[in-house]
């Protein structure tokens, strides 16, 4: 067994405990490459099926590819797709930088509130999310199955222990654990999956131009990188050689020394 | 992929040690003279420390976190990646500091292996023997010992001898044998990835050497096959098993035995999507599989191949950690989960508790078992656990305690107990029955009354369920809560799956006696209308009600064959006379009326009020509670 199969068993094995064990379950779908693998192991787990809603927090800042691919892939896989949007503060223009609102302000609007809202409304008590522990600090704190109270928040500081493949599942009425299957994998172990597997991802991950896209997000706040990487096994080339952060390119990271945390304690994904 | 092999799996690594041995300083140092750091990460640190006016130090690294900078405190498991020459690595940071345990066992119970640091300065402390004790409690076989700070006592041999000395008897007291003790200075960077003149007279090699001379860990495919069931899908209108093969292999075709229970089938196919077919599946995988006999399995449920049994009990005896806010005490409840299995249980025994810091057993006998303890004990579940042995199984020898939601303890099977139980004979099949918060007196106060059951036997046709149905109506009006036990309604449902053999018939009586016991236990006055025409069910049917120390009345409806014969309301005897039903009470199969009954009914020459009115007398003298 070769350390992809064995990260994928892993991540199939949280899947299935988190179906087991949860009646009202849902994925988050950012369009970007972790929870396209997301889904994919998702197929993996239920060989072929994809039995709970994915739901995709749309800013209306996202780039225009992203829209078109996630409405194709949708068709494509059968998905039972939600899309959740914070239409008050779009309309009352409450965003960055037009709003005079700052990036993390702006982040916690579209994307935080946004996403309590929807599950609230879905009343969801399991969400799937496609995080992974080397992106950045915070997320290397995170348990594979992480309760949030009533308010949204994370109490990084006082988690429960996580061992021996059991978990955290049970939760109070009005809160919610999430689940990250892929909290084990690295930005390399992705792409070799994809590569591997043949996932389709968006096409802004590949170099026109001499640029492209490493980690996407909301136009306003997503730098794209200098690079030649035109295919997936040319993108796992560079990442190898690569000592720059994966995140660099986020701006609303870089706003305030520990940003970044904030919006993670306050819900953000 | 050949152009493009595959990024190597880490070696998952631990660093413990007591709080301020330097545990940050040498991650810091460590990934710098790998040379693993990310690009500007080193200066970016030290612009930020010039900020705040503080010097320089290579514990920054790891604070990720704002309020670790301002606690001074590791706080939680962080992993970070770094690589020799030989493989890459994944360090979980784990903290020190007691508070934190629960996260130092987060981290430590997925490392591969061990690095603990002590302090040469201020050598083996509280917190250095408790670590000990959790990884190998943890499992974590693997283990180098590094005494750090050597700078601070100036490189002295004796120093580190006389530590290497001290923590060695302790772990071996673990049956944990370090494949090394370094002497290094983290601060300094001796003896990280390279040797250092102060430490020349070491041989043992650096700490990079150490951590390549670790395994990399293997499943363990070569066991006997252990696969937990996770889930049962029905998806395309298949039943698919899914499941992780925990350890050893399963092949197409291979009779598995599910346990509990012990029922069997055959693997007609194993399931994968998007993956080429497979006739087999070893330890690691995760799959679905197909059965060619469909037998009843569930979630909690786990194969094995014929002829090699698993533990099966309602006890558990384990050794375990206790990590929870509140202590580990008898008489509260917690939930259980063993491989994919859940169960209520209760702490029965406490057989020793050790201090996990001197490992030496508390005096007396412990009423609880606190925080930070690790303790012999036994449970006793509600439903039965199928487990192993840990030194066999890890996957099914192993548990977390789960209190309020939370895990709080980890326990390792210890299966020699049970092998001393099958050696005297006994098979360990005793079941605790959890006492209710609830008093008999608070249920009494609410109902007026006690509860307790009404046992009507007699021929088909004699009149029991007539009269029970009757006596039911009157007591609830009289305000007596009352509820009737029907013997052939009991058949659509609880009891559909028995005919009516011997065997089956006794098998009926006894679930219809349990119910009627547990409506009982309620406050309820339980009526119950079955032919039972064995004594021997009878009297197991007042022995189940006794034992719950509940009234058991017999009421024997006492009618001729001849009169139930001519009644014959559901043309049964018609049919068991024409042979079209086998084992019909009192045509093929014999009646045995009570000896000595509560009540006997005489329902040909009685009333049907006055038969209910007997029985009413009885039963409310019976019930009526005192003051």
């Amino acid at each position: 067994m070769d350390n992809l199969d064995k990260l994928e068993n892993q991540s199939i094995f949280i899947l299935r405990e988190a179906f087991a064990k949860f009646e009202n379950l849902a994925m988050l779908w950012s369009i970007g490459k972790d929870s396209s693998v997301l889904l994919w192991l998702a197929r993996k787990a239920f060989l072929g099926h994809v039995p709970f809603p994915v739901v995709h927090i749309d800013t209306s800042y996202k780039i225009p590819e992203m829209i078109e691919f996630r409405d194709r892939m949708a068709r494509e896989w059968n998905l039972n797709l939600v899309v959740g949007q914070n239409r008050g503060a779009l309309e009352k223009g409450e965003t960055f930088p037009l709003g005079r609102k700052t990036r993390v302000e702006c982040c916690t609007l579209l994307k935080k509130d946004a996403l309590q809202a929807t599950l609230e409304a879905k009343g969801y008590t399991g969400v799937f999310v496609g995080i992974r522990r080397d992106e950045e600090g915070t997320r290397a704190k995170e348990r594979y199955f992480s309760p949030r109270d009533k308010n949204f928040e994370w109490d990084f500081k006082d988690q429960p222990p996580e061992f021996w493949d059991q978990f955290t599942t049970d939760f109070e009425k009005g809160t919610h654990i999430r689940i990250h299957p892929l909290l084990h994998w690295t930005e390399l172990n992705i792409w070799e999956y994809i590569h591997r597997e043949k996932i389709p991802v968006v096409d802004l991950y590949f170099s026109r131009e001499g640029r492209r896209y490493r980690s996407l997000g909301c136009a306003p706040c997503t730098g794209s990188i200098e690079s030649a990487a035109s295919s997936v096994p040319e993108i796992i080339e560079e990442l190898r050689a690569t000592r720059v952060s994966e995140r660099s390119t986020r701006a609303q990271d870089a706003e305030s020394e520990g940003a970044f945390e904030q919006l993670r304690a306050q819900g953000y994904m | 992929m050949p152009e493009l092999l595959q990024t190597e799996a880490p070696l998952r690594i631990v660093i413990v040690g007591h709080v301020d041995h330097g545990k940050s300083t040498f991650v810091g140092r460590l990934l710098n003279d790998t040379h693993s750091l990310p690009e500007g990460k080193v200066e970016a640190i030290a612009a930020s420390c010039k900020r705040r006016g503080v010097d320089f130090e290579w514990a920054f690294l790891m604070d990720a976190l704002q309020s670790e900078r301002d606690q001074n405190i590791t706080i939680d498991t962080s992993q970070i990646w770094f690589r020799t020459p030989r493989r890459p690595y994944v360090i979980i940071d784990a903290p020190g500091h007691k508070e934190f345990l629960k996260n130092m066992v987060t981290g430590a119970a997925s490392a591969d292996a061990a690095l603990l640091l002590i302090a040469a300065n201020e050598g083996v402390q509280e917190q250095s023997r408790r670590h000990g004790t959790l990884l190998s409690l943890l499992g974590i076989r693997q283990v180098a010992v590094l005494v750090n700070k050597m700078d601070l006592v100036g490189f002295d041999q004796k120093v580190f001898d006389s530590i290497e000395k001290e923590y060695r008897a302790f772990l071996e007291r673990l049956k944990v044998r370090p494949l090394a003790f370094i002497p290094m200075s983290a601060r300094q960077g001796s003896n990280v990835a390279a040797p250092s003149p102060e430490l020349a007279w070491h041989r043992g090699g650096t700490v990079v050497e150490a951590l390549d001379g670790f395994q990399a860990p293997a499943a363990p495919t070569e066991l006997a096959l252990r696969f937990p069931v996770q889930d049962v899908y029905r998806f395309d209108h298949r039943r698919i098993l899914a499941g992780r093969v925990e350890s050893g292999s399963l092949k197409v075709g291979d009779t598995l035995v599910f346990h509990p229970g012990g029922k069997s089938s055959r693997v007609a196919s194993i399931e994968r999507w998007a993956a080429p077919p497979a006739q087999e599946a070893r330890a690691g995988e995760s799959v679905g599989i197909t059965l060619a006999e469909q037998i009843f399995v569930e979630r909690g449920h786990v194969a094995a191949h014929a002829g090699d049994p698993m533990i099966s009990s309602h006890q558990v005896h384990a050794r375990l950690f206790w990590l929870g806010k509140k202590p580990l005490e008898p008489g509260r409840r917690y939930k259980l989960k063993l491989a994919t299995q859940e169960a209520e249980v209760e702490l029965k025994e406490i057989r020793g508790v050790l201090d996990s810091s001197t490992l030496e057993t508390l005096p007396g006998r412990p009423a609880k078992v606190e925080r930070n303890e690790v303790a012999e004990l036994v449970f006793s579940s509600r439903r039965t656990l199928v487990m192993d042995n840990y030194d066999l199984h890890e996957a099914t020898g192993r548990f977390v305690l789960v209190d309020g939601g939370q895990a709080c303890g980890g326990g390792i099977v210890f299966g020699e107990a049970y092998l001393d139980e099958e050696k005297a004979g006994s098979t360990p099949t005793e079941i605790y029955f959890s006492e209710s918060a609830v008093t008999e007196a608070e249920r009494r106060a609410l109902k007026g009354h006690k509860g307790c059951v009404v046992w009507f036997t007699g021929l088909s046709g004699s009149g029991k369920s007539t009269i029970a149905k009757a006596l039911e109506r009157e007591l609830i009006q009289r305000g007596v809560h009352a509820t009737l036990l029907d013997g052939d309604n009991l058949r659509f449902g609880l009891n559909r799956d028995l005919g009516f053999s011997a065997q089956d018939r006794r098998e009926n009586i006894r679930r219809t006696a349990e119910v009627a016991r547990l409506f009982a236990d309620s406050g309820a006055v339980v009526l119950t209308a079955l032919i039972s025409p064995f004594r021997e069910d009878r009297a197991a049917a007042r022995q189940v009600a006794m034992d719950g120390g509940r009234e058991f009345l017999e009421v024997f409806v006492d009618t001729p064959l001849e009169t139930c014969e001519k009644r014959d309301p559901k043309q049964l005897y018609a049919k068991a006379r024409r042979g079209e039903i086998t084992e019909f009470t009192g045509i093929s199969s014999p009646y045995e009326p009570p000896e000595r009954p509560d009540l006997a009914l005489r329902a040909e020459s009685q009333t049907l009020q006055d038969c209910v009115t007997a029985v009413m007398d009885l039963v409310l003298a019976r019930i009526r509670t005192k003051g």
